[in-house]
């Protein structure tokens, strides 16, 4: 037995990637780069909003959060919705405590089922990045182009209704996108995504998008309930992480802290306390500087 | 299949813990820590192999790409500060076509005088399903490339994605490598019967290796700063009275991640200051143990 040759064959091992989507550069070699007020950690609170519909569709796959049950999964599609409701409402009270503001991802299907949450969203001064159409609108290679291209018009249309304004970024569910993805997002106007864990600074595709990392690793998903730690061990992490990018951002650069937040997992009554426990401390950090993923985008890119 | 599988692989003999040769490491060291980064690259689009699939979704695999991606754009060098600044040399368990993909990251490695050996070409390119030609090619292109790439001779092998044939042990030794890290049967160096040359195992580890750790134990970081204390304590102890080998074994971007760093950098100064550790390459573990022990313990097995 032999593995067909083709195999052995390496046609893309060269400098550089083995993709053409963007181009290689250390961390650490990047020039000076320092955020407003001379912070050197922007903590960028990025909250996603999400509609489950009680049919799943697995096409192109199941999105993670949603149904599991036969039908009726009552248990999933309430327990997700009272992230909604109430998670998501003691989310916002507890960033006006902290005075700070954060990024909201949200579904159009949360803006055209609730458009007072997306009044409340504007309200509060937070950004509105675009996450989809609602969590059975999921983008892997094999989705038409015609339909991921309408899926992201369509995101964009319910959003930009209810708020008044065109989100600039995008945040695929589950991070997932297909090879048409970088473009169909660009040709749609948006200055944004989201989706790329492969850096902690901004940085360009090639055709102009810019990609903000979200660190998959630091979300409350992956760390609460992938992982099974308890929300002090969260903030303890959390922590651990902004005490590294501190030190290492120095008085003379700069770092993103991502925190990845779900109301229907951090807003529980026995979590968010752990939670507005560690956004007190952090907003009480000297080289903090909270911001939205739109203000990080915009000092960056006057940067460059 | 064209060989019988064996229910025994027949690499080693059985023998136990107790009553073996003592093993000295120098300086009266206990314990042998050395620190193996994998240095990986995955490829974004690779073709199938028939007997693993190397991304669980359709191409591109974002998070599974661009998280491995973090190690050669972030991680590597947030890692590699935090060993350097303890005194821990690497040995690299090398994707060999990351030396044509990012020579940077190689570079800063050989610079910091780390140890290379294969990890295969890419960590999407599995050993399975692989004839004795093919096999060939991939030890012939990992010793090539890496020579070429920073002087150095590749002395042991880590199996692609830990993927082998029951060749693959054999065919190193034939080409004059001198050790494997593919098997986890012992806390201390130990021959590998192969049919020419010699070949001795090296302790690596997937019991505190940081994907386990991280993604099979869902660990915290700061448990596993924990669980790597205790592993070294153990060791240490036991090594008093018979030299062990404790080996760390990383990815950047499990470990290098910033919530992760700084409780592992604990780990490595608390190793440092301790005093019973050896901190030493693969190689020269390897050196020490074919030129004191290997002959006793190869007439035992």
């Amino acid at each position: 037995m032999a593995l067909d040759p083709a195999y052995l064959e390496y046609p893309r091992r060269r400098e550089g990637y083995d993709h053409d989507l963007y181009a290689w550069s250390s961390i650490f070699d990047r020039g000076v780069l320092r955020w407003p007020g001379d912070k050197g950690v922007a903590v960028w609170l990025c909250v996603s909003l999400e509609w489950f519909p009680m049919i799943p569709s697995d096409m192109p796959f199941r999105a993670p959060g949603h149904m599991q049950t036969a039908y009726p999964d009552y248990r999933h599609y309430t327990a997700r919705e009272y992230g909604t409701r109430v998670g998501f409402y003691r989310l916002l009270d507890a960033f006006a405590k902290a005075g700070v503001r954060a990024s909201i991802a949200t579904n159009g299907a949360i803006a055209e089922r609730y458009p007072e949450i997306i009044a409340d969203i504007v309200a509060g001064g937070h950004e509105i990045i675009a996450h989809s159409t609602d969590m059975n609108g999921t983008i892997a290679s094999g989705l038409p182009e015609e339909d991921e291209r309408a899926l992201i018009e369509r995101s964009l249309a319910s959003l930009e209704a209810a708020a008044g304004r065109r989100p600039t970024g995008w945040l695929s569910i589950a991070r997932s996108e297909s090879w048409n993805t970088p473009r169909l997002l660009k040709e749609a106007g948006l200055a944004y995504t989201c989706d790329w864990v492969n850096d902690e600074l901004p940085w360009r595709f090639a055709n102009g998008l810019i990609n903000l990392p979200l660190n998959h690793e630091l979300s409350d998903r992956q760390i609460i309930t992938v992982q099974q730690q308890s929300a002090d061990s969260y903030a303890r992490q959390m922590e651990d992480a902004f005490d590294w990018l501190a030190a290492e951002a120095g008085s003379a650069n700069a770092r993103v802290l991502p925190l990845h937040i779900t109301p229907y997992i951090m807003a529980l009554p026995y979590r968010i306390a752990a939670f507005e426990g560690l956004l007190a401390r952090l907003a009480a950090r000297p080289e903090a500087w909270f911001a939205t993923g739109a203000e990080i985008i915009s000092s960056w890119e006057s940067q460059q | 299949m064209s060989e019988a599988q064996k229910a025994d692989p027949g690499l080693y003999d059985f023998v136990p813990y107790r009553g073996r040769p003592r093993i000295a490491w120098p300086g009266g060291k206990a314990v042998a820590v050395w620190v193996a980064p994998n240095l990986e690259y995955y490829e974004i689009d690779p073709p199938a192999n028939p007997l693993r699939k190397s991304w669980t979704k359709p191409h591109p695999d974002v998070v599974g790409y661009a998280h491995r991606d973090h190690s050669n754009r972030v991680s590597h060098w947030r890692m590699a500060e935090a060993m350097s600044k303890y005194g821990f040399p690497g040995s690299v368990s090398l994707s060999v076509a990351l030396c044509q993909h990012h020579p940077e990251v190689v570079a800063d490695a050989n610079e910091r005088g780390w140890e290379f050996f294969s990890h295969g070409i890419y960590n999407t390119r599995y050993a399975y399903g692989m004839d004795e030609a093919q096999e060939r090619a991939i030890i012939e292109d990992s010793i090539r490339t890496v020579r070429e790439a920073t002087g150095q001779t590749i002395r042991g092998w880590l199996a692609p994605a830990l993927t082998h044939t029951p060749r693959t042990l054999d065919l190193i030794a034939e080409y004059g490598l001198d050790y494997t890290c593919d098997l986890y049967h012992d806390d201390q160096p130990q021959p590998v019967k192969v049919k020419q040359g010699r070949l001795i195992s090296i302790p690596y580890s997937l019991e505190v290796n940081d994907h386990y750790g991280f993604f099979v134990y869902n660990m915290s970081p700061r448990e596993y700063a924990d669980t790597l204390i205790r592993q070294y304590e153990r060791l240490a102890e036991e090594g008093a009275e018979s030299g062990t080998v404790m080996c760390i074994p990383l990815h950047a971007y499990l470990i290098g991640q910033p919530h992760r760093i700084g409780p592992f950098a604990d780990v490595l100064r608390h190793i440092a200051e301790d005093g019973r550790a050896w901190i030493a390459r693969a190689g020269e573990i390897a050196d020490h143990y074919y030129e004191h022990h290997h002959a006793e313990a190869a007439r035992g097995a």
